[in-house]
């Protein structure tokens, strides 16, 4: 690891000052710290955000759940307004990584950081979550926008995510044996009105499959998806699982979401 | 005196482990050390045209950079295969040259060609960065199964072809085949794996000037064998100037048997720079460069009659030894694999014939059961196919061809002295409840899963090696163990032991055998192994022989003691050494009331001389002093045995197995220490499940490793396993006094086949390569659909 300045920010304002071509924001960094330490990403500064009470906790109004952008994910996993609330959320929030993982890294950091394979962007999309930052709303739908690569500008930092509560969700997720992320997850919400089948690991970038949303909208049973054929053209195709038996874990996963709903 | 033989004593190692005072190699500091960082190939296979140290050598704090001509020039040795293997025709089998530094060529990623030495790590690292190697990027041969078809990798090597080797008689198998109603046939792979332990390997080397001696401390299963290969084959120091200390280690599993070239290299750049070096393995190194096990294509047959009975078998494997032969790199898959080819069975016929290939990948080496796992996957894959298509219960086809007699002489090799298969093999069902499957086949069925019951019956022959066995078998290298066992003057015990302890428990079950032999309090007794400054000369610890070698060694020492104990006994209270017995600590002479404990004796050997009178304890012709050594070579391996069963549930629409039930029944012999031998084999099953449905090591075609870190490399955990059922049948081993036999491999022996052929049997017969991971078995389920549909 190269050596780097480490900076303790005391509110959004002073990270955000800080920030520079060359710095990275530090919450849990579960991702930073070993792409540093593997020679991946390098930083001239890394700007802690941990210390900013106002990124750190949960909030739950008749509509949603507000959840601050330095919130660790055993915080939501424990949390008994999440539970109530919307417990889909809490689950995903209980299968992130590992014990060690769960305690250090935050909600904030997997979604500015999009990995392809992370669980908390299906909660976004699926959720139709808003993310608040220092400067303004950006609709989950909007948000994520390739591999590894968010809406967010240079020095713009996320400050909360709000959920809208859905009537009824659930995230199922075939892991990855080795590293436990999502081979393919998928967070299923019906919401009044439609459904959102938001999708993560299969493709590049987490998204919304029109196709099941539409059929599950129409009847919101796992029998009306069953069998789909889905295009597996855009799939991930790689060692541990191939583009057509991605396609049919988005189908499988999907059902058993319905199912658990 | 209750026995502590046999019974659940608390591990005294535990304190120290369970405290955070264990101490590792890494843990160790040294006054003005530096710190190495090894250049590593980023090639599997390329000639090494340049290398530029300038720019590096400014770098900030570098103390010294070394490279392969130095050490060549030094005329330090390379790395050896400590066996030697004779093809069928009669050539001895061809190893290239494997210097500790690479200097022309480097055969696979990993391979190191310099070492930066510097005052801190940070800046060993920075310059490491800035060591400049000009490659010349040759064709890769990554194919275990194609590799004699390949690049030769290694000059004057054909075929990539280290040795061809045949144990056992094709005429006679041939006879055997053409009287056969029905041949089994199989290919499988024995998927490469890495090893994994816990801690990574880790040397810290110092040099004294004045007394010219070098110290090496390093992670390694057998030190006295390290020091003695260095200084012999090495060419670092004689060995009276080189000291191995191998101090607390965490886990081995034989990748640490090896000498590895960072032993020789900071053990030699630490005279040259004449200060202590530092080298701590990254996780990613251990990827690349510890030793990894099994790599084998095998094809075998089965010859049988149509009731059953087996007439003949063979097995043809090309097993992978890497870029370089190790040191149990050319025994692991011959002496260890060949004679265990036929499994637990009478078969009147048998040959196994390897084919041993170079490839541009990490040296292949023994691994946890070495030789056995691939010996006992291929013969139990085929004994499963055999009960499929003959429609004979896997379990009496089995016990059918079971011995009915032991000494069981086996066909190819063994004696196998003492067991009971039969009786395994009931009380495995029965733990099982192998007769309700069926039942539970059907609740499985009905929730749309599919469920598949596996079995297997293995040996192995551990306690490695008899000299006079291996010998026999044109193998140059026997292999027994020593101890020593030294009184204080006031009574504790001492216990030198040329075995090696990175997980085994050996300072309490030791102790618990030397306190029941001596009848001194297993607090007295301390166990003392790791340093070839203490103790005598040992060959260390793998293939289950700690405890059937080593802990012999150490009741016969034991044993050395209580027959001079009983001289001099016999000397203090004026009686017939043939008339003092030994018990429970106490010498008596019998038909009196007179007695000594051996406390009493082991004062009088030391400060012999009783206060106001003038005659001594000792008899004429003893020497004071109460210390006995022995140096114990078996007269045969010791053969553990046993059935496991498996029950797996699969998901079709996801192909996720879910190993459900695992029941191991093992005879061991007799047991130390029950709680010990049930981490032995839950470690070992751990492993052996995680070959079958978990670990692989893959390579690309141009030889980079794609499974290099834990995101790609599944490490089984806690949650893929169910509660393990374990039982024992215990048939005394009759070779050896205390009738022990082995438990450390037994797991990753037993467990692939057991787990596989549960797999298998769930999927209709469909072969699944190991691991059985979650899409290959999807693939098995929607041809096993298919395939039911076309039925209909």
């Amino acid at each position: 690891m190269k050596d780097f300045n480490y900076h303790s920010a005391k509110d959004s304002k002073e990270a955000s000052k800080l920030a520079s071509s060359s710095s990275a924001f530090l919450a849990g960094g579960m991702t930073t710290i070993p792409s540093m330490k593997l020679g991946l990403a390098t930083y001239k500064d890394l700007i802690d955000i941990k210390n900013i009470k106002k990124l750190s906790g949960i909030k739950v109004s008749g509509k949603s759940v507000t959840i601050g952008a330095a919130t660790k994910h055993v915080e939501v996993s424990n949390s008994k307004d999440v539970k109530k609330a919307i417990p889909s959320l809490s689950s995903l929030a209980e299968g992130i990584g590992d014990p060690q993982v769960r305690n250090r890294g935050t909600i904030g950091g997997s979604i500015a950081n999009n990995d392809p394979s992370a669980d908390y962007p299906s909660a976004c999309i699926a959720l139709n979550a808003t993310i608040h930052t220092n400067e303004r709303k950006i609709e989950a739908a909007k948000f994520f926008k390739g591999m590894f690569e968010t809406a967010l500008k240079k020095g713009e930092l996320i400050e909360a995510i709000e959920f809208q509560i859905p009537e009824k969700s659930s995230y199922q997720k075939h892991p990855n044996p080795a590293s436990r992320y999502a081979i393919v997850g998928v967070y299923v919400a019906k919401h009044k009105g439609d459904v959102n089948v938001a999708v993560t690991g299969a493709k590049s970038c987490v998204y919304n499959d029109k196709e099941m949303s539409k059929a599950l909208s129409g009847n919101f049973s796992s029998s009306s998806i069953d069998g789909m054929d889905l295009d597996s053209s855009e799939m991930n195709n790689d060692m541990h699982a191939s583009a057509e038996f991605r396609a049919s874990l988005v189908v499988t996963q999907a059902k058993k979401a319905v199912d658990a709903c | 005196m209750a026995s502590l033989v046999g019974s659940r004593v608390e591990r005294k190692e535990d304190k120290r482990f369970l405290t955070g005072k264990g101490r590792y190699t890494a843990d160790i500091n040294l006054a003005n050390q530096t710190y190495a960082i090894f250049v590593r190939s980023p090639h599997a296979r390329a000639s090494i045209k340049k290398i530029n140290i300038d720019k590096a050598l400014k770098s900030s704090g570098v103390v010294s950079i070394l490279t392969g001509k130095e050490i060549a020039d030094d005329k330090i040795g390379g790395l050896i295969a400590g066996w030697a293997i004779r093809s069928e025709d009669g050539t001895e089998m061809k190893c290239p040259g494997n210097p500790p530094l690479a200097k022309d060529n480097v055969n696979f990623v990993g391979d190191p060609v310099a070492v930066v030495i510097a005052e801190s790590l940070a800046e060993a690292k920075e310059a490491a960065e800035k060591v400049e190697v000009d490659y010349k990027v040759l064709k890769a041969v990554t194919s275990t199964a194609d590799a004699m078809n390949g690049d030769t990798i290694h000059e004057g090597i054909d075929k990539n072809l280290c040795f061809d080797w045949l144990l056992g008689d094709r005429q006679k198998v041939k006879e055997a085949f053409d009287k056969a109603d029905k041949v089994i046939s199989i290919d499988i792979i024995n998927n490469r794996l890495i090893p994994n332990a816990m801690e990574p390997r880790a040397c810290v080397a110092d040099y004294n000037a004045a007394s010219e001696e070098i110290t090496l401390y390093t992670t390694s299963q057998n030190p006295h064998l390290s020091r003695l290969i260095m200084s012999a084959f090495g060419n670092v120091a004689p060995e009276h100037k080189l000291r191995v200390v191998a101090p607390d280690v965490g886990g081995g599993f034989g990748s640490k048997i090896n000498v590895y070239n960072e032993d020789i290299v900071c053990s030699w750049a630490a005279k040259k720079i004449n200060r202590a070096i530092k080298w701590v393995a990254e996780r990613s190194e251990s990827f690349l460069t510890d030793i990894h096990g099994r790599d084998h294509v095998t094809h075998a047959e089965l010859a049988v009659t149509k009731d059953g009975k087996f007439l003949g078998f063979k097995n043809e494997t090309i097993a992978n030894l890497g870029a370089y032969a190790r040191v149990f790199g050319t025994v692991t898959p011959t002496y260890l694999f060949g004679p265990c080819a036929t499994g637990v069975y009478e078969i009147p016929a048998a040959y196994t014939n390897v084919k041993a290939v170079y490839t541009n990948t990490a040296p292949v080496d023994a691994y946890r059961g070495a030789g056995r796992p691939e010996a006992t996957y291929t013969i139990e894959r085929l004994v499963e196919k055999a009960s499929m298509e003959l429609g004979i219960d896997k379990t009496e086809l089995r016990i059918k061809n079971f011995p009915t007699a032991f000494p069981f002489k086996q066909t190819l090799v063994h004696t196998v002295d003492s067991g009971d298969y039969v009786a395994g093999m009931e009380k495995a069902k029965q733990m099982a409840d192998y007769k309700g499957f069926e039942a539970r086949r059907k609740e499985s069925e009905a929730k749309g899963k599919l469920r598949g019951i596996g079995v297997t019956s293995y040996f192995e022959a551990c306690g490695i090696a008899p000299s006079a066995a291996v010998m026999s078998l044109g193998c140059g290298v026997g292999l027994w163990e020593s101890a020593e066992v030294r009184f204080n003057p006031t009574g504790q015990v001492t216990v030198y032991t040329g075995s090696h302890s990175h997980g085994q428990s050996h300072q309490t079950t030791f102790a618990q055998i030397a306190a029941d032999e001596l009848g001194v309090p297993i607090e007295n007794i301390d166990i003392v192994h790791g340093d070839t400054d203490k103790g005598t000369f040992g060959m260390g610890t793998y293939g289950s022989r700690s405890l059937a070698v080593g802990g012999i060694a150490i009741v016969n020492a034991c044993k050395k003691i209580v027959e001079k104990g009983k001289r001099v006994t016999a000397k203090m209270l004026e009686a017939n050494p043939d008339d003092v017995e030994f018990k429970d600590g106490e010498f008596i002479v019998s038909k009196s009331n007179k007695k000594k404990t051996i406390g009493e004796v082991a004062f009088a050997c030391y400060l012999p001389g009783v206060r106001d009178e003038m005659k001594s304890p000792l008899p004429e012709g003893d020497e004071p002093g109460l210390k006995e050594t022995s140096f114990y070579d078996p007269s045969n391996f010791s053969f553990p045995a046993g059935t496991h069963i498996a029950e797996v549930e699969i998901d079709p629409e996801t192909g996720h197995v879910k190993l459900e039930k695992y029941t191991a029944c093992d005879d061991f012999g007799r047991i130390i220490n029950p709680m010990v031998v049930e981490g032995q084999v839950h470690g070992g099953l751990a492993q052996g499940i995680g070959q079958a449905l978990y670990e692989n090591a893959e390579y690309d075609e141009t030889g980079q490793l794609m499974t290099g870190s834990y995101m790609d490399y599944t490490m089984p955990r806690a949650d893929n396993f169910p509660e393990f059922n374990i039982g024992y049948t215990c048939t005394h081993a009759t070779t050896n006094p205390l009738g022990v036999k082995g438990c450390g491999e037994a797991g990753a022996i037993a467990a692939p086949p057991t787990v596989m052929n549960a797999v298998i049997d769930a999927l209709g017969g469909q072969e699944v390569t190991m691991p059985a991971t979650a899409e290959k078995v999807w693939k098995a389920c929607k041809n096993l659909k298919k395939s039911n549909a076309k039925a209909a």
